[in-house]
């Protein structure tokens, strides 16, 4: 095997990564992985990855923080779970997946993908209304990411609209003074 | 009239039901009724946080399905949802509580700003496993009073709804659906990628991904020889009726398979009118594979 040139030496290696990892509910059993790849092979987006969840897993020990946090693969991942059901040694890989998309949301590398601003849109519509509206969902997503979707989809858009499938009033919940403060403190008391 | 199955649920609509998967709640509500499974919807439920708040922070992603198991604890009643993404995050969100109790202290101390606790005593149900295991097919059965005989109809279960396991069935090769499908006279039709990922909400992000699994889904099911598909999932159901003749035409297919929600086919076999059960609303039109039954 080639000696990779960035874990030359047990110094550059940043160890902490691993228990970064290991603290998440359902992290700890990472320590545990054989390698096997049949989470890598049960991943319907594995093909498009330089660095499957195997890869990733093994990265994650030998402490290549920067290498694995800039990966867009963490992305790709869906929460199918196949992997998740599928693992020899019961690693919650999906769990771990969601734990690298968190760990690298900290991190200004993930400005550039699209997953993580999909997910931000989400949220911000839903702790405004406490319910999210896919239309403005996908104007918000699209606008920032690639706005020549919106005219790509639009048709789409239309078709949905005509069979009464895109409503385009927010629906906010009751109480929605509660609930933000629910999720104000929430946000607060998070550590990842 | 055969005696009903009777039992009151909390109803867990979910933001999508109310929008992209109307037909969904339609029949889903429409099913219940017929059946005797009484659905009360959980007043002023929020957004279950989908897939998306898990990706960004995990404290507020458990706080925000845990408001609606706190409301629905005050009920005490059991929560069915019928979308597997809402199942899959309540579900999860109830699971991990339970095993880290940590977790859950800190949960129930963004709650209390909203006055609410949640002592962890919640059932969280899919709408699959409530119509599969507690009406259960025979009931179903009894009910039908349109056997819809030749309907060569493939069931497609895509993730969440048997992952990560669970109670309702096998998380690779599920046989629920098919079941049901039955119990309604109609004729199930076996198809290897019925329980594989449709792309999810990988179709907004990395359309390229999307397309071709939907492609490879829609081509499993044609060989197959299935004329319609169902589904307990809207997402899948989005995903595979608005992008199917996309994905057709990147990969020089023609596709036209509808899918439907298995609770529409349920509908349809129990004499419920096509226009109660959303049928319709499809992008891709079931009316031609459904005329015989309609
Ligand atoms: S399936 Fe499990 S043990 Fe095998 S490589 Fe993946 S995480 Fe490691
Ligand atoms: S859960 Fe994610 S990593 Fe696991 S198989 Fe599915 S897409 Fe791949």
């Amino acid at each position: 095997m080639t000696r990779r040139p960035d874990i030359q030496r047990e110094g550059d290696m940043d160890l902490s990564f691993l228990d970064e990892v290991r603290v998440v509910p359902g992290g700890e059993k990472i320590v545990d992985c054989i390698q096997c790849g049949t989470c890598s092979g049960s991943c319907p987006t594995s093909y498009l990855m330089e660095d499957s969840p195997r890869d990733l897993f093994y990265k994650i020990r030998a402490g290549l923080r920067n290498e694995v946090l800039k990966s867009p693969d963490i992305w790709l991942c869906t929460s199918c779970y196949m992997c998740y059901v599928r693992c020899p040694k019961n690693i919650k890989v999906t769990d771990i997946m969601y734990a690298l998309k968190r760990i690298s949301s900290k991190e200004r590398f993930s400005l550039q993908w699209r997953g993580y601003h999909l997910a931000k849109s989400f949220m911000s519509v839903v702790n405004r209304d406490g319910r999210n509206n896919e239309t403005e969902l996908l104007l918000r997503f699209f606008l920032k990411t690639k706005p020549f979707g919106l005219i790509r989809n639009s048709l789409i858009g239309l078709k949905l609209w005509l069979r009464g499938r895109m409503p385009m009033m927010p629906h906010r919940i009751k109480e929605i003074k509660k609930f933000r403060a629910i999720m104000a403190k929430a946000e607060s008391l998070s550590t990842m | 009239m055969p005696e009903s199955y009777w039992r009151e649920y909390l109803y867990y609509p979910g933001c999508s039901l109310h929008s992209t998967s109307k037909s969904y709640d339609e029949s889903a509500r429409a099913v219940g009724q017929a059946l005797g499974a009484k659905f009360v919807e959980l007043s002023d439920w929020n957004c279950c946080g989908a897939t998306a708040y898990m990706g960004i922070k995990e404290l507020t992603a458990f706080t925000v399905s845990a408001r609606n198991l706190a409301l629905a604890e005050q009920r005490g009643k059991e929560i069915v949802a019928p979308c597997s993404g809402c199942y899959v995050g309540l579900n999860k969100a109830n699971n991990y509580l339970k095993e880290f109790p940590e977790v859950h202290k800190k949960v129930n101390a963004a709650l209390s700003e909203g006055g609410l606790e949640y002592k962890g005593t919640v059932k969280v149900r899919h709408l699959l496993d409530v119509f599969t295991h507690d009406v259960g097919y025979e009931k179903v059965k009894q009910f039908v009073t349109k056997p819809l005989e030749g309907l060569k109809v493939g069931c497609y279960y895509g993730c969440q709804i048997v992952r990560p396991r669970n109670e309702i069935d096998d998380p690779e090769c599920p046989e629920t659906m098919e079941m049901l499908m039955k119990a309604c006279g109609a004729a199930p039709v076996d198809f290897a990628l019925k329980a594989f990922c449709c792309g999810g909400s990988l179709m907004g992000t990395e359309e390229d991904i999307g397309l071709r699994l939907v492609k490879n889904l829609l081509h499993s099911a044609f060989r197959s020889g299935i004329k319609v598909l169902v589904t307990p999932c809207p997402l899948c159901q989005m995903n595979v009726d608005a992008y199917q003749k996309r994905a057709g035409r990147k990969y020089g297919m023609e596709f036209d398979i509808p899918i439907l929600f298995f609770t529409q086919i349920i509908g349809l076999a129990l004499g419920i009118e096509p226009k109660k059960l959303g049928i319709g609303r499809e992008i891709i039109s079931a009316h031609e594979v459904l005329k015989p039954y309609i």
